[in-house]
């Protein structure tokens, strides 16, 4: 098992390499850089004085030389200053950012657990019954609805309308601490989180209901009933974690699916995490920053895979690694 | 053979409410009575209702399926008015179940040790190292070799004719007074199907219980059963000991089944073989549910269904031959 992951992980090193190259392409492709902006808004200045910037900034090196430079400094930890906030260091810009952004995937995998695993058992033990129903229509509509739409409806009436919940930010102010900072942090999660979290909470409901079903039909559990077994017994032993087994394979790839989404709700609410640095990122081409979003994102997907099948491993005894 | 049967069905009915109104009729109106020790076997092809009966008697009749008539006595326990609850305790204990497919019956996510003993701790309320003890003793009793060491292993680990015989340890794990056994063997290679047979037979001495068996082999029925039930379309047709059965087959259907065995005594062209397929179940024949594929079809055969009717002591036949008084189907 532990050879197991060491090889994964090393592994890990030419995906995140090739990744790089393919950003760092993808990036120089795009027309402009970090001082386009700036010489459009102030046409004034002297062309000339861009020039120099570029020129001691290394823009001008040709696009190897530019990828040589970037990955030989972050190969040793240093992922250079920002060219747009002030210089300052990218890893201190990204620092927070990172951890936001985490907080507020888990907060969505949490509730996209906790809502979708038991509804999706109850439609299974029931199906076709009221609630059933009102989940499969639930799950249409958490597929079919953007995420943006939906986070905007949400500020609308839960944010605006009803004042519930925060429609921006992670904190009130800076003055809370402690244990009112968690509450607080958690309060301004909500409608982010749950907007993450609605195209997952959907699928995972109707997986989790057709594995349930397919496994309650099953010969094992026939047996298990014959035996003597509790309803009990019969649904949280022996179906349960049967049906898990598949939902933890896909949950590998909700990571990926989590962050990207991330992007997309962290503008809605204006969140303040990597999602939102990374468009602005994109827009001010601001290479160093994207960079290192690119290589982070990369390594949380890669490390969620290998999770999922650590845990994989872990509920299905006839997956071993060795 | 004690006259107090073990178990007693009488006139069970379990239908299958099907789309469009139609009714599955898989079990229709079946009674029979098991005694202490002794080995019933309940033949007929596939989809005459031989599952459905045993899994009637378990009460483990999914949707859209259920009994709708009759009942089952055990011991004086009448089993469909029991509650879920109850029928729990009755299950595994009482009457306990082996099945045809010994590959998926075991669940693939806990070990052989886990499956046992939460019999064991449930219906003998053993402690988990006395339920363990136990297990790796019956794991013994079933011909495992190494069974300290399977008893932590997982199902995957073994073959099906290993898997079989752990389900046949868990079927008797808690002394059950009947054991029915779904086709045990149809799923296992042909050298391996007689010693599982042998184990189930030398289990139903060693402790005692009285075994229906359930199987379309012939050959089987003729080994090991005390007592044969053949049944077609959900009813049983003819019903007799082994080996009256076998030497004075009364119903035609029964010697159809006969006539498709390869008999190594004689000189034979061809296998003879039933024309036809079983009907389904939600649409019989009016008359006599073989009718539409027996050789012997008379007029009134289209018209109704016959009863069952003992033609000699112990000999039970549901056919209109044997209305006026005739006794051999030659
Ligand atoms: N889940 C179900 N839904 C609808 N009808 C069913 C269902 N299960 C069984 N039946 C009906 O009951 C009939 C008898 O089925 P059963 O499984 O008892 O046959 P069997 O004698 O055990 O056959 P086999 O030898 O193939 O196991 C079938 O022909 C079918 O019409
Ligand atoms: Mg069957």
């Amino acid at each position: 098992m532990y050879k197991y992951i060491i090889r994964r992980i090393l592994v890990f090193i030419p995906m995140l390499f090739a990744l790089t190259i393919i950003v760092f392409g993808l990036a120089k492709a795009a027309p402009g850089d970090a001082l386009t902006g700036q010489q459009l808004a102030d046409p004034k200045v002297n062309p000339e004085v861009y020039e120099q910037q570029r020129e001691a900034l290394g823009l001008n090196d040709p696009i190897p030389v530019q990828y040589w430079n970037w990955l030989s400094s972050a190969a040793q930890g240093d992922f250079g200053k920002s060219l747009v906030f002030n210089g300052r260091s990218v890893a201190e810009l990204i620092e927070s950012r990172v951890a936001n952004t985490l907080y507020l995937g888990l907060f969505s995998l949490f509730i996209t657990i906790i809502v979708a695993i038991p509804i999706g058992i109850y439609s299974a033990r029931k199906p076709y019954s009221l609630l059933d129903y009102a989940a499969t229509g639930f799950g249409f509509l958490g597929l079919a609805i953007p995420n943006f739409f939906f986070g905007l409806i949400a500020i609308y009436f839960l944010a605006i309308n009803l004042g519930w919940f925060p429609a921006q930010g992670t904190l009130s102010g800076p003055g809370v601490e402690g244990f009112a900072a968690f509450v607080d942090r958690i309060h301004h999660m909500v409608l982010p989180g749950i907007t993450l979290g609605l195209a997952g909470t959907a699928t995972y409901m109707r997986y989790m209901r057709s594995e349930v079903l397919d496994v309650l039909g099953s010969d094992y559990i026939r047996t298990a009933k014959a035996k003597g077994m509790s309803d009990q017994n019969v649904l949280y032993k022996h179906t349960l974690r049967n049906a898990l087994i598949p939902i933890i394979t896909l949950m590998g790839f909700e990571i990926g699916v989590l962050l990207s989404g991330a992007v997309i709700t962290e503008q809605v609410f204006q969140y303040p995490g990597l999602g939102t640095l990374f468009i602005s990122s994109v827009t001010n081409r601001d290479f160093p920053v994207v960079m290192a979003i690119t290589l982070i994102l990369g390594i949380l997907i890669l490390i969620g895979n290998l999770l999922a099948d650590i845990f994989y491993s872990i509920i299905d005894p006839r997956i071993r690694y060795d | 053979m004690s006259n107090q049967p073990v178990l007693n069905v009488d006139s069970l009915k379990t239908y299958f409410y099907l789309d469009q109104d139609q009714v599955a009729k898989a079990v229709d109106d079946i009674s029979f009575s098991i005694y202490p020790g002794e080995t019933v076997a309940l033949v007929g092809e596939s989809g005459s209702g031989k599952s459905i009966t045993a899994l009637s008697i378990m009460q483990l009749i999914n949707k859209p399926g259920r009994i709708i008539n009759g009942t089952i006595l055990m011991n004086d326990t009448e089993l469909l008015k029991l509650s879920a609850k109850k029928m729990t305790k009755i299950r595994g204990n009482d009457i306990a179940m082996i099945f045809q497919e010994p590959m998926t019956a075991l669940n693939p996510v806990y070990t052989i040790g886990n499956q046992i003993t939460e019999m064991l701790r449930k219906h003998k309320n053993l402690s988990k190292s006395e339920a363990r003890i136990k297990a790796v003793e019956l794991l013994k009793t079933v011909g495992i070799p190494r069974a300290e060491e399977v008893i932590d292993e997982y199902p995957h680990q073994l073959s099906g004719g290993m898997r079989q015989r752990i389900m046949i340890a868990m079927a008797i794990s808690c002394d059950p007074t009947l054991l029915i056994a779904d086709e045990p063997t149809t799923a296992l290679d042909v050298t391996i199907q007689a010693q599982i047979l042998d184990l189930m037979a030398e289990m139903k001495e060693k402790f005692q219980m009285a075994l229906l068996l359930i199987t379309h082999d012939l050959g089987v029925v003729s080994e090991y059963a005390d007592r044969v039930m053949v049944m077609y379309g959900g009813q049983i047709v003819e019903q007799a000991p082994t080996k009256k059965l076998l030497r004075d087959t009364k119903h035609p259907y029964t010697k159809g089944l006969l006539d498709s065995l390869p008999n190594l005594d004689e000189e034979v062209d061809r296998l003879g073989a039933i024309k036809g397929a079983v009907p389904p179940a939600h649409d019989f024949p009016s008359g006599c549910r073989f009718s539409t594929r027996c050789p012997f079809v008379m007029d009134k055969c289209t018209q109704s269904n016959p009863e069952l009717q003992e033609l000699e002591k112990d000999h039970f036949v549901r056919c209109h031959l044997y209305d006026n008084g005739g006794d051999t189907l030659d």
